[in-house]
């Protein structure tokens, strides 16, 4: 299947402009300044003109160099997980701490891009972790807030 | 004589020595690593530079820039895959001269006008910059608005990709910069009731986002891309003949990659392709270029790392950036509290002369580090996509988790990060991006404070020369993209 996707990303990017205009409009300022020559709401409202305006411009006018994209051949599935494990890592490194969420994020990260070395998938990933967080506290003097190494009695 | 004891400066300091060794060999290996770079590298290690003095951050970040600039030529000569897109133009005849079996010669070509450019343009960095700042002593805010909505139009002509593409980009940039508190009457804008939000949305977790995520998400679809590498033995540096052929190239790309460099916006990747089309231009063989030409991979060099100082020079002397990169150097120097604009010339010269001539240093530290160390450097390469970018994924979360301990900062980095993987897929540059959001507040306030000035109306400024002539220059800055030969509209 051949899409022309960036007609389809303008048209996103045109929607995006409508919505952002509707929302400009809809900002409240005070009464005072309701007939300012510039409140608050000026300048989102010609921004969204102009985002309004290349986009249209990109969608009407012909497309000289078209890309075609051809979804058969792209990989989006190691893109997909590799997002899913992201959000999971970014959900619970604030309860469960920077040590064992990133250690685990890179562990199955290495994983399901394809490394099948166990002793590499754990020498990058825990060890790594460690010497990283040594660095932060012990160099960089940067804090990083850890649950889990302060209830095992590592961090105070 | 008092500015030339202060740009030596940093020479007598063991603290800044060390920063600049660290920066320029972080700055080779980020270059070195195809889709890494001085931008992303720059965004990704600002949030660790919280804990040293505004000098030794701002040194840290600039010698990344030099020293990245040039390892990009480092992989374009041995697996013909530019390390950053400011060395695509080295790839053209570095390769080639490569393949003949002369990798030696053609990187150490490359090293010598990248040092020759680099030097070069912090020379016009050291004269032009306070000139700069004099003429900006004249602007008021009419004069800023102008030259920000210059900085913007510029955007059109940014690389090969498509001005419209690129004025979407940046128009979105601008859209972002307007989420949060208005700063004059601090109304919500775009918030949604999202406390988080009133802040804005930070410069760095979209930086990050932009450039290292999405870079993580594309290369996890290109993890079985194998590199064809070319053997190195050693560098070697040009011989007689090879001066006497490229003096001229050095020099006029040189001035080129300063002169581009100086424009808002515009960057290393711009420069190298003039520097490489203008050297092609004025050579005695033209047929060459494109089969190994020595010319041309002095022509690409020296331009891009001319453009490193000439970027500077907007950036310090008027608050604009002068590519992608420098948009992180001026954060950095904003979060560390340093304001760049003319006042910064007449209050901290120590300060600007410190980084001018901690980027001289770069320029021969790179130098030295290349010459020796490109064999090295080189197998950096060969640790796999599939290791790496995890590893920079858990870095970027460190950095920008630590800079204000907010989550929040981390779920925009990976947004951006999405949005940019797709951006990029479907050739949409992420620079502009960058661009419209450090540009955008600045277009906000000026567009305001000139309306307040000229009671609302508009016509007032065309009584303001300065004005009139970046209005000028910004018709032509849209109009020209649309004359280049073979223009994506």
């Amino acid at each position: 299947m051949s899409i022309n996707t960036t007609k389809i990303i303008s048209l996103l990017f045109f929607t995006f402009s409508v919505f952002y205009l509707y929302t400009a409009y809809n900002i409240r300022v005070f009464s005072f300044d309701e007939n300012a020559p510039f409140n608050a709401r000026t300048f989102p409202i010609y921004l969204g003109y102009a985002g309004m305006f290349f986009s249209g411009l990109k969608i009407i006018l012909p497309e000289l160099n078209t890309i075609k994209v051809d979804h058969k051949n792209l990989e989006y599935k190691k893109t997909a997980i590799l997002v899913l494990i992201a959000i999971i890592y970014g959900a619970t490194i604030l309860k469960v701490g920077y040590f064992l969420t990133t250690s685990l994020f890179l562990a199955s990260s290495y994983y399901f891009l394809g490394e099948r070395k166990w002793s590499l998938i754990f020498l990058l990933s825990f060890p790594f972790v460690a010497a990283f967080m040594y660095l932060l506290h012990g160099v960089l003097d940067i804090y990083l807030r850890d649950p889990f190494l302060k209830l095992i009695g590592v961090m105070g | 004589m008092e500015n030339l004891y202060l740009m030596m400066a940093p020479l007598f300091s063991s603290k800044l020595l060390i920063v600049l060794f660290f920066g320029t060999l972080f700055g080779l290996i980020l270059g070195v690593l195809p889709g890494l770079g001085p931008t992303t590298g720059g965004a990704l290690i600002l949030p660790f530079t919280m804990t040293l003095d505004p000098l030794s951050a701002i040194v840290l970040l600039t010698s990344i820039y030099c020293a990245g600039t040039y390892g990009g030529a480092i992989t374009a000569v041995l697996i013909n895959t530019p390390g950053t897109p400011a060395a695509a133009a080295t790839c053209l005849d570095g390769y080639p001269l490569a393949q003949k079996g002369e990798a030696g010669r053609a990187l150490g070509m490359a090293t010598v006008s990248s040092t020759i450019g680099g030097i070069f343009s912090v020379v016009v960095l050291v004269f032009f910059a306070p000139l700069l700042a004099q003429l900006a002593y004249e602007f008021g805010q009419p004069e800023y608005f102008a030259l920000a909505i210059f900085g913007l139009t510029m955007l059109a002509s940014i690389g090969d990709g498509s001005p419209i593409k690129n004025l979407i980009a940046g128009a979105f940039g601008i859209l972002i910069s307007t989420i949060g508190k208005d700063f004059m009457t601090s109304i919500d804008r775009f918030t949604f009731g999202i406390n988080e939000l009133s802040e804005g949305i930070g410069f760095i977790p979209v930086v990050v986002g932009l450039f290292a995520i999405s870079e993580m998400l594309t290369q996890s679809t290109l993890l079985d891309q194998v590199f064809k590498r070319i053997t190195l033995k050693a560098v070697k540096l040009p011989s007689i003949d090879d001066y006497k052929k490229t003096w001229k190239t050095i020099l006029r790309s040189s001035g080129i990659g300063s002169f581009i460099g100086v424009l808002p916006a515009e960057g290393g990747t711009v420069a190298s392709l003039i520097g490489y089309s203008e050297a092609k231009r004025w050579s005695e063989k033209p047929e060459e270029f494109g089969k190994g030409s020595i010319e041309g991979i002095a022509g690409a060099e020296a331009a891009n790392n001319a453009a490193t100082g000439g970027a500077m020079v907007p950036t310090l002397a008027l608050g604009i950036p002068g590519s992608a990169t420098t948009a992180v150097i001026l954060t950095g120097l904003i979060i560390h509290g340093v304001r760049p604009g003319p006042d910064l010339f007449r209050e901290q010269p120590e300060f600007l002369y410190g980084i001018f001539g901690s980027m001289l240093i770069a320029n021969i530290m790179f130098f030295v580090f290349g010459f020796f160390g490109a064999k090295i450097f080189a197998r950096i390469t060969l640790v796999p996509n599939k290791l790496l970018w995890p590893m920079i994924f858990a870095v970027s979360v460190c950095g920008i988790y630590s800079l204000n301990q907010s989550l929040i900062d981390v779920w925009i980095m990976l947004l951006f990060g999405v949005i940019g993987f797709f951006m990029r897929r479907y050739g949409f540059s992420v620079v502009p991006v960058i661009i419209g959001l450090i540009l955008g507040e600045l277009v906000e306030g000026t567009l305001r404070q000139s309306l307040v000035i000229f009671e609302g109306n508009w016509l007032m400024f065309l009584t303001r020369p300065i004005a009139i002539t970046f209005f000028a220059l910004s018709i032509i800055a849209l109009i020209f993209p649309l004359f280049k030969k073979k223009t994506k509209i």
